[in-house]
């Protein structure tokens, strides 16, 4: 059992990374990668709204849709259950840090619009998960995003006091870095 | 064999010591002019204490300490000062500082000195002061003052390990090695002069092994005491005191810390003989050892220079050749700095002159882009990261470079020196430092300032709230005795602002009433003071015109007369009350003024009389 | 019940979607109530960066007026001269948001630091310029010596304006061996940018 579940969790970390592998969630691993703290702060929120929403949604799913036949509305209900979970986080994270609140500004609802978040509970109905195997699996999405994001935005750093020529400063090199570590990552194909 | 161990990095350049080593010491002489900066060291300058035109003697203290971390300045030689001004000095900023300008009489006359015969009778204090008061600050490189050093520490613990630093591991600086060759006897003195003040338990002295004839000699003059002399392997730096001290002891001093943390302090060779000359002989610090060495000299040598000599007055004894130098460097090749103006004096920190020539110390090349080698962490004696130093200097990332621990490195240079694209990194770091100092400056300052700003606004606030609390007071304590006025059935009291109205109304009805009295003129009545009193002199005008000159001449006459009988008794009176003399003075000044008047008026009568009469 | 929703399963879905809104929203509503924030904490720590010479060249009149406008979001971060760049690189990483360059408008950047400096032989005691220092760095009274201490002025320029002999000037402090520094060396360009920095130069001639 315990194998089961670190298979799931290490597919989701490292061989179907949500970031590098699956190009899902790219927004803000762009947008929020330019400092470390930052990238942190973000990273933390994250994780937070998946593991919850992945809860959540495999909840509303299995004990409200299913049963009443209207599985056709996940998707709907999904963003919605999404929504109110960042919402909840925001006023979390305004309480707990206002600087970071201002600093990951309107990144933080846009998690919302994650494409990452969605995902991972689309593919929990998809992949049959029950209830622990969701919940690990978005914590390990989670988690892959999170480590993604901080290693790029460590690079993201040093590439922003080197000698870049010029056309290519800002996102174009970092564009060209997301690329590189996509490629690394692939590497871990085939592991599980 | 003493344990030694080794510390990160480091680098083996040429070490060029060869050339400066053929002769003994030379004495230098006496130069013409010699100027001494107040200041020749990181603490507070000194402040002169003669004037111009006053003779000193040889060791008279001439400039006196200023504050804890300060030390006195004496003359060198006998002879005049001429001026007390800003002279140039040997600073990589080219800028003069205050110095005082002496001039030699060639004399050489000592002041009178008071040696110590045994030290041992004197306390630690009494020690320090003598130390203090002989001018000794560091003669290897920063020049920190020797007694501040060794001064009681209350954050520090025992000293357990006494050092001294014989290493000299810069190229071409041969200084201290020819000084433990002629004068190991004296460097152990005052080596065993400190042992008495710090009481270690152990004390090395540590020398590099290109120096065996200096080793040799040291191991004869420590024969018989507990000085241990510790032969280290050569390589730069570790004369560094935090590498020598790490070689020795195998112990690092803690970033951002001093070696008494780790109870170790480490002085010079050079300072411990100064210390030695200063408590035995009484002698103050006023001369060095200056290895004058470079291809663009005829002889390379050193030179016993006294200090505040011009560096031109030592080249020239060295046979300096002006066309074949390209610069003029005070220190050796690695952490020295050049010099602009070769008038400037010898200090006390000036172990080496150092003139090359072009293909002995060519320019630096172009610099180009880091690639990211890593060579330099490599060579970093203070297991620092030079290349992300490099990064954050760059980028001026003054939070990085403090967490990279940007303020424990050295300077010592060997990074730049292994750069394969000739990167001037030690510059990066030298100038970032004085960046983030003055970021923390800059800070404290608005931080300071932000304070007196909410304090000033605090006391306006508190200011109009007093006014604001008086005032309703003020109008309280009115209110209140307005009530028990009213309550006393005082009118007036009760509310003077009507009373007043009152009283006014009161006036003018009194008016109207004399106006109404008075005979009628045929005009209407006045109706108040003013209109009473232009009536008045309306009517008397009318009197006045209908009167002859004969009459109105009369009429004048007898108003004067009228008058002048008034001013003569008050002045009367006022004689009899014995007022003040102006007022008298005033009074009589009247009085003759009228008298001129009335005599006037007299004879205007007269002849009118007379008109008349005819 | 199925069965009635298997009838009418628009009126299920309906009610399925209603329900989770409902609850969803009285779970966001009892969460507001709970984390609800006070103050602007952000303004304080904007302020802490600011100089503090409460000049007014931002168009404010203080530096908490301003650290209150960068808070709100109704000011640029580029209008302190006295701060100049490195003020506004500081702001710049901790609001992560672009270091734009000065804005010109409000004043140019002083390379060295400037202090006032009050000619004692013109100066009348009229007590105007002491009214008008915000941190009360001129020393005097009514019809007695004004001076201004040199360690508290923060050259902030507002003393100047008010005096009626206009006996106030503004010197910038002389660098000393003591307080002199080394520079960074020259930035080296890499061989791509060359050509391109090479034609603006060319421009600019």
């Amino acid at each position: 059992m315990l194998a089961d579940y670190s298979i799931l969790l290490i597919g989701a970390i490292l061989v179907n990374n949500f970031v590098l592998v699956q190009f899902l969630g790219l927004c803000p691993f762009m947008g929020v990668s330019n400092k470390l703290e930052t990238a942190m702060g973000m990273s933390m929120a994250t994780t937070f709204v998946l593991t919850l929403a992945s809860a959540c949604s495999y909840l509303s799913y299995n004990y409200l849709l299913q049963p009443l036949g209207l599985g056709y509305l996940k998707t709907i209900s999904f963003i919605l259950v999404i929504a109110v979970v960042v919402q909840f986080t925001e006023m979390v994270v305004r309480k707990s840090s206002p600087l970071l609140h201002r600093v990951l500004g309107v990144y933080l609802p846009l998690i919302t619009t994650n494409c990452a978040v969605l995902g991972v509970a689309l593919l929990n109905i998809n992949k049959d998960h029950n209830f622990l195997q969701s919940l690990f699996y978005g914590f390990g999405a989670a988690l892959g995003f999170s480590l993604v994001l901080v290693l790029f935005a460590a690079m993201r750093e040093r590439l922003a006091v080197a000698d870049v020529p010029s056309p290519f400063q800002g996102a174009a090199i970092g564009m060209v870095t997301a690329g590189l570590m996509s490629l690394a990552f692939m590497g871990f194909a085939g592991l599980v | 064999m003493r344990k030694v161990w080794d510390f990160h990095g480091g680098i083996h350049p040429a070490e060029n010591k060869y050339q400066s080593l053929h002769t003994p010491i030379r004495q230098a002489g006496i130069p013409a002019q010699l100027t001494y900066p107040l200041s020749q060291h990181i603490g507070a300058p000194a402040k002169p204490i003669v004037e111009v035109g006053q003779q000193v003697l040889k060791g008279e203290m001439i400039a006196r300490a200023d504050g804890f971390v300060s030390v006195p300045v004496h003359a060198s030689t006998s002879g005049t000062i001429v001026a007390i001004e800003e002279r140039m000095v040997a600073h990589p900023s080219g800028l003069p500082a205050p110095c005082i300008v002496l001039e030699s009489d060639g004399r050489d006359q000592w002041v009178e000195l008071r040696g110590i015969d045994d030290y041992h009778q004197l306390d630690k204090p009494a020690l320090l002061e003598i130390i203090r008061q002989a001018g000794i600050a560091g003669m290897g490189g920063a020049g920190f003052p020797a007694a501040v050093k060794l001064g009681v520490n209350p954050q520090a613990g025992k000293i357990e390990t006494l050092v001294i630093n014989g290493t000299e591991c810069e190229p071409y600086i041969t200084a201290d090695d020819i000084l433990m060759r002629e004068r190991a006897d004296e460097i152990i003195g005052g080596t065993r002069i400190l042992q008495h003040l710090v009481e270690p338990t152990e004390t090395l002295l540590g020398i590099e092994d290109n120096k065996p004839e200096a080793i040799a000699a040291l191991l004869a003059a420590a024969q018989g005491t507990d000085v241990e002399i510790v032969v280290i392997p050569t390589k730069y730096p570790s004369g560094g005191e935090r590498q020598l001290i790490e070689i020795l002891s195998g112990k690092q001093v803690p970033s951002g810390g001093l070696p008494a943390n780790i109870g170790v302090v480490c002085l010079n060779i050079g300072t411990a003989l100064a210390i030695y000359r200063a408590v035995t002989h009484g002698e103050p610090l006023i001369s060095r050892i200056t290895t004058v060495t470079g291809e663009a000299l005829e002889q390379p040598q050193n030179f016993e220079v006294l200090l505040g000599s011009p560096m031109r007055f030592l080249l020239d004894q060295a046979g300096f050749q002006a066309e074949r130098s390209t610069r003029l460097v005070m220190g050796g090749p690695m952490m020295g700095f050049t010099v602009m103006d070769d008038e400037a004096p010898i200090v006390n920190t000036t172990n080496c002159l150092l003139a090359p020539t072009e293909t002995e110390l060519p320019p630096p090349s172009p610099t180009q882009a880091c690639i990211r080698c890593g060579l330099c962490a490599d060579a970093c004696p203070a297991s620092l990261l030079p290349q992300q130093l490099y990064w954050f200097a760059v980028g001026k990332e003054y939070e990085k470079l403090e967490n990279h621990k940007l303020f424990d490195c050295i300077e010592c240079g060997a990074c730049s020196f292994v750069c394969p694209s000739s990167i001037p990194l030690v510059q990066y770091y030298r100038a970032s430092k004085a960046e983030v100092l003055q970021a923390r400056k800059d800070l404290a300052k608005s931080d300071h300032a932000r304070l007196r700003y909410e304090a000033r606004d605090e006391r306006l606030e508190r200011e109009s709230l007093e006014k604001e609390a008086k005032r309703k007071a003020r109008k309280e304590a009115a209110e209140e005795r307005a009530r028990q006025a009213a309550a006393a059935g005082n009118e007036a009291e009760a509310d003077p602002i009507q009373a007043a109205i009152d009283r006014a109304r009161a006036k003018k009805a009194a008016a109207q009433q004399a106006a109404s009295d008075q005979p009628p003129t045929g005009e209407t009545p006045p109706a108040d003071a003013a209109q009473l009193a232009i009536a008045k002199a309306m009517a008397a005008r009318a009197t006045n015109s209908g009167q002859s000159p004969l009459e109105k001449a009369e009429a004048k006459l007898k108003r004067l007369r009228e008058r002048l009988a008034n001013s003569e008794t008050k002045l009367q009176q006022s004689q009899a009350a014995d007022a003040d003399d102006t007022i008298i003075n005033a009074l009589q000044s009247a009085l003759e003024k009228l008298r001129p008047k009335l005599a006037e008026a007299e004879r205007e009568l007269a002849s009118l009389q007379e008109q008349n009469e005819a | 019940m199925y069965e009635l929703i298997a009838q009418y399963p628009f009126l299920a879905a309906l009610v399925a979607l209603v329900g989770m809104g409902l609850c969803f929203g009285a779970l966001l509503g009892f969460a507001a109530e709970k984390f609800k924030t006070e103050g602007n904490p952000i303004s304080e720590q904007i302020n802490a960066i600011l100089p503090q010479t409460q000049c007014g060249q931002c168009g404010y009149p203080g530096c908490r007026p301003y650290s209150d406008a960068i808070a709100s979001g109704d000011a640029a971060i580029n209008r302190c001269p006295p701060g100049g760049e490195a003020t506004i690189a500081q702001l710049a990483i901790l609001l992560d948001v672009e270091a734009i360059p000065l804005d010109e408008e409000h004043g140019e950047e002083e390379q060295a630091a400037i202090v006032a400096y009050i000619r004692e032989d013109e100066c009348i005691g009229c007590t105007k310029c002491i009214l008008a220092c915000p941190v009360d760095a001129i020393l005097g009274a009514a019809k007695q010596m004004h001076t201004v201490i040199v360690s508290e002025c923060t050259g902030c320029d507002l003393c100047v304006e008010p005096c009626p002999v206009d006996c106030i000037d503004l010197l910038s402090e002389e660098t000393t061996v003591q307080s002199w520094h080394w520079d960074l060396p020259p930035p080296t360009i890499i061989a791509t940018d060359r050509e391109s920095s090479l034609a603006d130069e060319e421009k600019a001639a």
